[in-house]
């Protein structure tokens, strides 16, 4: 053996530094993730601190700003437009992820289920995903027209109206419209989602409970349900993050009208920003988001945290 | 605990039929297993038993009722699947008594049955344990659990040791069989491993290809297989078979393969110079000097037994001994079959002669 060890610790001791650097695994592992930190710092950090600080300042665009440490939201807080689209977040946000679970709940166990024209009814379900959403909004957009609507259009035909609705003149319309076609562009995730949740499933489950006098309700109840809880987690808080940072929609249908009725807190941060040229101010609104999307990220952590039966092999 | 009765039952798949009109009688207390290589239907035949497949026509019953059209959960049967189908959410507790709590039985009621069922299963320890921390033993005996709780009228097992080592699986044998002893409920298990089948049923149904080829008891089916598949499938190693013609010449022989003569005992009346096939298990033949030629090429010895692969007439066999021989591979020895106990077979339709 030590005679083959010798020559072996020579070359070793002959290498250049470089080569050597390149043999130890910790450059090596280190140099392999400077790639993916030179990426996140530049695209995530960055524009993430830069959006802190800027909330500190009071820059315009086209101006420095000055550090102005806690004003901006000091004023914020005395901000009634700005309350107003909080409250629109909120309600925007529980309403469409309630609505968005539900039909996509039922929509994934109908598609579970043998179906004629299964794949196609799938690949129907998917539409409003594949759909561009300012494609689908404009849509909506004239859905909701004053005066062109096919809702409205198709009410008084039948005879069940005199007269058009204003769905995006009035403040409660607006809001139920906005949230309507929340729900129509984000139930396809969470069906496609719970559908491939369900199929993880072993069908010998269902014939255990079945031979185990388990009626439908019971399945659902006993099986299906507590199985799916972790795919329902991990969707439901995609869902909740998406829908709480909205943008695109509403900028589309209604700009933040009437008179503020729909602004969300994105669309608000957007309008101070860039159209108002506030940049400071826009970002302390972008910042005030943080805690409400910690809060929901918190929430889901601990429901996703697998559950004791999820756990392999300890006592 | 019921009788069952299985009677022309047929299943089709669209046009595909895989029953082609089964019959079996089942006696109230008795473990019959239904054996067959894979794709025979008895899996199929027991999920038509236990009602999670319909019956295309033919007639099941529990006890004195048809079943046919019963629900799964009002025949009062329990199941024990192949991959088991413990609830992983739940507790080994909670699964075993999933069924009372549908039932609305109280908590008392339930607390004592599975406290029953957790002890002649040695489950007690793991009764707050969820499936993923158990073996797959503890899981094969959580699945039996569950199925005892409810002390159904049947039991049906779908292939249960399959997933179990093969130490286990003998141990978990003994279990099963020592469990039906006790408790005497009906029992109806389906498995492709014919040594599970000889040593647990009192009558074994040998399937395949969608018919019942024969069933009885372990030691009647060993005995006196009534075709060739059955006397090949019953039996480890395997019983060997020597193709050739009857001769009747004075004394019954068989002429096997390149003129080899081998010896029977009588030939079914009008059978001389009948093609049939000659079969001899591995465990009757002796060493013996009227025995056929035969040169030997591969000795395994097991410890309790030598297996001995030989050429007779060119065609390998298998023989098994329980002496010791001091046999090497080239060896020409004589091995005569005991013709007390051999079998013929005709060579057209395999059925016994």
């Amino acid at each position: 053996m030590a005679v083959i060890a010798e020559p072996v610790a020579a070359q070793i001791k002959r290498s250049s530094l470089w080569t050597r650097a390149f043999e130890s695994r910790n450059f090596l592992g280190a140099m392999f993730m400077v790639p993916a930190i030179a990426i996140l710092i530049l695209f995530l950090a960055y524009p993430l601190a830069l959006g802190f600080w800027l909330g500190m300042t009071d820059t315009k665009i086209g101006g420095v700003g000055r550090f102005i440490g806690f004003q901006n939201f000091v004023s914020l807080s005395k901000d009634s437009v700005f309350w107003l689209s909080v409250f629109n977040t909120i309600f925007y946000t529980v309403f469409a992820s309630i609505v968005k679970f539900a039909v996509g709940l039922y929509l994934a166990l109908l598609l579970n289920e043998r179906l004629p024209f299964k794949s196609m009814v799938r690949a129907i379900v998917l539409l409003p995903f594949v759909v561009p959403t300012v494609l689908s909004a404009i849509a909506f957009w004239w859905i909701y027209d004053s005066q062109f609507s096919i809702i409205s259009w198709v009410l008084i035909k039948a005879g069940l109206l005199t007269h058009y609705i204003d769905f995006l003149g009035d403040p409660w319309n607006a809001r139920w419209s906005v949230v309507l076609a929340n729900i129509w562009r984000g139930v396809p995730f969470v069906a496609i989602t719970l559908l491939a949740g369900l199929q993880t499933i072993s069908p010998s489950l269902y014939e255990a409970a079945n031979l185990d006098g388990a009626t439908n309700m019971q399945r659902f109840r006993h099986i299906t349900l507590p199985m799916l809880s972790p795919i329902i987690a991990v969707v439901m808080t995609f869902s909740v993050l998406m829908t709480f940072t909205d943008f695109q929609l509403i900028y589309t249908i209604t700009r933040g009208g009437p008179i503020n009725a729909t602004h969300l807190m994105a669309t608000l941060s957007f309008q101070r920003a860039i159209t108002g040229g506030n940049l400071g101010e826009g970002a302390a609104i972008s910042n005030a988001m943080i805690p409400f999307l910690v809060a929901a990220i918190l929430l889901s952590f601990f429901g996703l945290q697998r559950s004791r039966w999820q756990q392999g092999g300890r006592d | 605990m019921s009788s069952v009765q299985i009677r022309d039952v047929r299943k089709s798949f669209g046009n595909f039929e895989v029953l082609h009109g089964v019959s079996i009688p089942i006696e109230d207390g008795q473990f019959v297993v239904l054996v067959g290589p894979s794709g025979c239907g008895k899996s199929t035949l027991l999920r038509m038993l236990a009602g999670l497949e319909n019956i295309t026509s033919g007639t099941i019953s529990i006890g004195d009722r048809v079943v046919n059209n019963v629900q799964p959960k009002e025949r009062d049967i329990a199941m024990v699947f192949q991959n088991y189908a413990l609830y992983p959410h739940m507790t080994v507790a909670e699964n075993m008594g999933f069924s009372l709590k549908l039932r609305n039985a109280g908590s008392d009621e339930i607390n004592k049955r599975v406290k029953r069922a957790a002890e002649i299963l040695a489950l007690s320890p793991l009764l707050d344990r969820y499936p993923r921390q158990l073996s797959g033993g503890q899981r094969q005996r959580v699945a039996m659990g569950r199925a005892i709780v409810r002390d159904p009228q049947v039991f049906l097992f779908d292939e249960p040791l399959s997933n179990l080592d093969a130490k286990l699986r003998v141990a978990m044998r003994t279990e099963i069989k020592e469990l039906h002893q006790r408790l005497k409920t009906t029992t109806v298990y389906v498995t492709h491993d014919q040594i599970e089948a000889m040593t647990m049923a009192d009558k074994i149904v040998v399937m395949h290809d969608g018919i019942v080829e024969q069933m009885g008891t372990p030691l009647e089916l060993y005995d006196k297989p009534e075709n060739q598949f059955v006397a090949g499938f019953i039996g480890s190693p395997a019983m060997n078979f020597l193709k050739g013609h009857v001769r009747v010449n004075g004394v019954a022989t068989f002429e096997g393969p390149n003129g080899v003569k081998l010896p029977l005992k009588s030939a079914p009346a009008g059978s001389d110079g009948k093609p049939a096939v000659y079969g001899v298990r591995p465990e009757h033949f002796t060493i013996a000097d009227d025995g056929a030629e035969a040169e030997i090429v591969v000795v395994e010895p097991t410890g309790s037994e030598t297996q001995v692969f030989a050429k007779v007439g060119g065609e390998q066999v298998v023989a098994v001994f329980r002496e010791r021989h001091q046999f090497n591979p080239g060896d020409k020895v004589r091995l005569k079959p005991d013709p007390a106990l051999v079998h013929l077979f005709d060579e057209a339709t395999g059925k016994r002669m």
